[in-house]
């Protein structure tokens, strides 16, 4: 699997770009992975999410749905996809360094 | 043995509520256990049954039975709607305002279709050019409407996990192919499956084998569609978050779906879609240890089907029997699911997998059995069969070989 550098630190991302062990992340490392993932500024509504995602993985041990996402951060879905166009639930798990969120089988 | 008699409370005559129930009467007493059935209504639908509906290769008679009568005797059945359930009391509130004590609770009220919640559906066109196959009533109207449709764009689209049998709209696909082949029209058709997913289908091996499926009858596959709204009646399209459009000029959509709407009333039973959060493998509630669930109204990562209501059925029986009796609860269930994919000219897939395994290959239950993962005659046959099981198997709760479990 990929190593890439963010902030200055080592961490190990899978094929898609997910971290594999999320107790690497730091809050630094955020605005530069998002640049990558095409957006240029964190806002704060931004990190509404990203915190929410990161708590959310600490309770259920997986990031929710954009679904779920839209109906619990205090962001609607719309807005969700203004802030994370290629996809809020991937895009956000990514930049908040947690894996992809499992969705439902 | 029990000392004093119990009263278990199951919520919903479905297939889980059912087969538990069933399963329940026969491991406790009149004199040890009352059991029972709270549901709204007496009908019970054959769901597996709706997929054949639109295309005329099943009827409708025998696919709709009365809840009460697949119950053993010795179950009571109360025919009520559910007001809210309060896990501090353990009491259930029914709307005519009696209210139902419990020493253990058993939900199995499934999942509700909510096509208010996307803008567009349930609205103008609603049916019109837009149908489900999720209702039988949706299933006929989309009978008609197939019968009538000469040619032209038909989207096949769900709109978001998680669904009923998450294969049915894949399967919807194929046999939609098989149709309009039959009717000498599938030049004149342009058949799409747009799918929130970034695959076909969501276990990787599986999404192969389907996706490769859905490329060789000439199916047109949309992946990572969010629809935000379904627009009907002359621009009739599928508007996705992300600002991308499907136009179709038939379009059969899998609504949302949710839990009961009891469970949003009921503090701390559900989650945020009215699921209920349970443990993946004793299947005990996280709002109390007195409360239970299976089938599709759990929040498990296991497919909502018939088949992974069976397969809990037996660990969620052996578990109220030791909660009731004091004892720790067993880890058994696996996630076991397994489910025949129809493909199209009388050929079907079956899969089978858990919660670790991906769907296997080989053959089920044994060495002599249906092929898994493959298209085959006899897997067709065998969902076919299935009826028959359902109705005087599965719901009476006697066991079905398990494969993934004798691999291990």
């Amino acid at each position: 699997m990929p190593t890439v550098t963010y902030a200055g630190h080592d961490v190990i991302v899978n094929d898609e770009g997910f971290f594999t062990d999320p107790s690497r992340w730091r809050e630094e490392m955020a605005p530069e992975i998002a640049k990558a993932a095409g957006i240029d500024e964190l806002t704060p509504r931004h990190w509404q999410v990203i915190t929410f995602m990161r708590d959310q993985y600490r309770v259920k041990g997986t990031g929710p749905t954009v679904r779920v996402l839209g109906k619990t951060s205090g962001v609607g879905v719309k807005e969700l996809y203004q802030l994370f166009p290629r996809g809020p639930a991937k895009t956000a798990a990514r930049i908040a360094g947690i894996p992809k969120p499992r969705g439902c089988i | 043995m029990l000392g004093v008699m119990k009263r278990i409370v199951i919520l919903g005559g479905g297939t889980g509520g059912t087969l538990a129930a069933n399963r329940l009467r026969r491991v406790y007493d009149d004199r040890e256990a009352q059991i029972i059935v709270v549901d709204r209504d007496d009908e019970h639908v054959y769901q597996p049954g709706l997929l054949f509906v639109p295309f005329g290769l099943a009827g409708t008679r025998g696919m709709v039975r009365s809840r009460r009568r697949q119950l053993r005797s010795g179950v009571f059945f109360r025919r009520a709607a559910i007001d809210r359930v309060d896990t501090e009391s353990d009491q259930v509130h029914i709307d005519d305002g009696t209210v139902l004590g419990y020493d253990v609770l058993v939900v199995a009220t499934g999942a509700r279709l909510i096509p208010e919640e996307t803008e567009g559906l349930a609205g103008p066109g609603w049916p019109g050019d837009v149908f489900t196959f999720y209702t039988l009533d949706g299933a006929l109207g989309l009978r008609r409407a197939l019968a009538g449709f000469a040619g032209g764009r038909l989207v096949v689209n769900v709109i978001d996990m998680p669904v009923k049998c998450p294969v049915a709209p894949l399967e919807f696909c194929f046999l939609a192919d098989h149709y309009f082949r039959r009717r000498g029209i599938r030049d004149r058709v342009e058949l799409s499956y747009v799918t929130p997913l970034d695959g076909a289908f969501t276990k990787p091996v599986a999404s192969a084998e389907l996706g490769g499926l859905l490329e060789a009858k000439g199916i047109g596959l949309v992946t990572e569609f969010n629809t935000s709204a379904v627009q009907a009646a002359g621009a009739s399209r599928l508007v996705s978050y992300d600002g991308r459009e499907v136009p179709f000029d038939l379009a059969v959509v899998v609504p949302l779906h949710g839990g009961a709407e009891y469970v949003g009333r009921s503090p701390g039973l559900g989650d945020e879609l009215g699921f209920i959060p349970v443990n993946p493998r004793t299947l005990q509630a996280a709002v109390k240890p007195n409360v239970f669930a299976l089938g599709d109204a759990t929040d498990l990562p296991a497919s909502k089907a018939g088949s992974v209501a069976h397969f809990e059925g037996d660990v969620l029986v052996g578990n109220i029997r030791r909660f009731l009796a004091g004892q720790p609860l067993a880890e058994g269930f696996d996630g076991h699911t397994n489910c025949f994919i129809e493909t199209g000219y009388g050929k079907a897939l079956l899969i089978d997998f858990n919660y670790d395994t991906e769907p296997l290959t080989g053959h089920y239950p044994g060495r002599f059995g249906l092929p898994l993962l493959r298209q085959s005659r006899l897997n067709h046959l065998g969902k076919l069969a299935f009826q028959q099981f359902y109705w005087h198997g599965l719901l009476p709760g006697r066991d079905i070989p398990t494969l993934t479990r004798t691999r291990r």
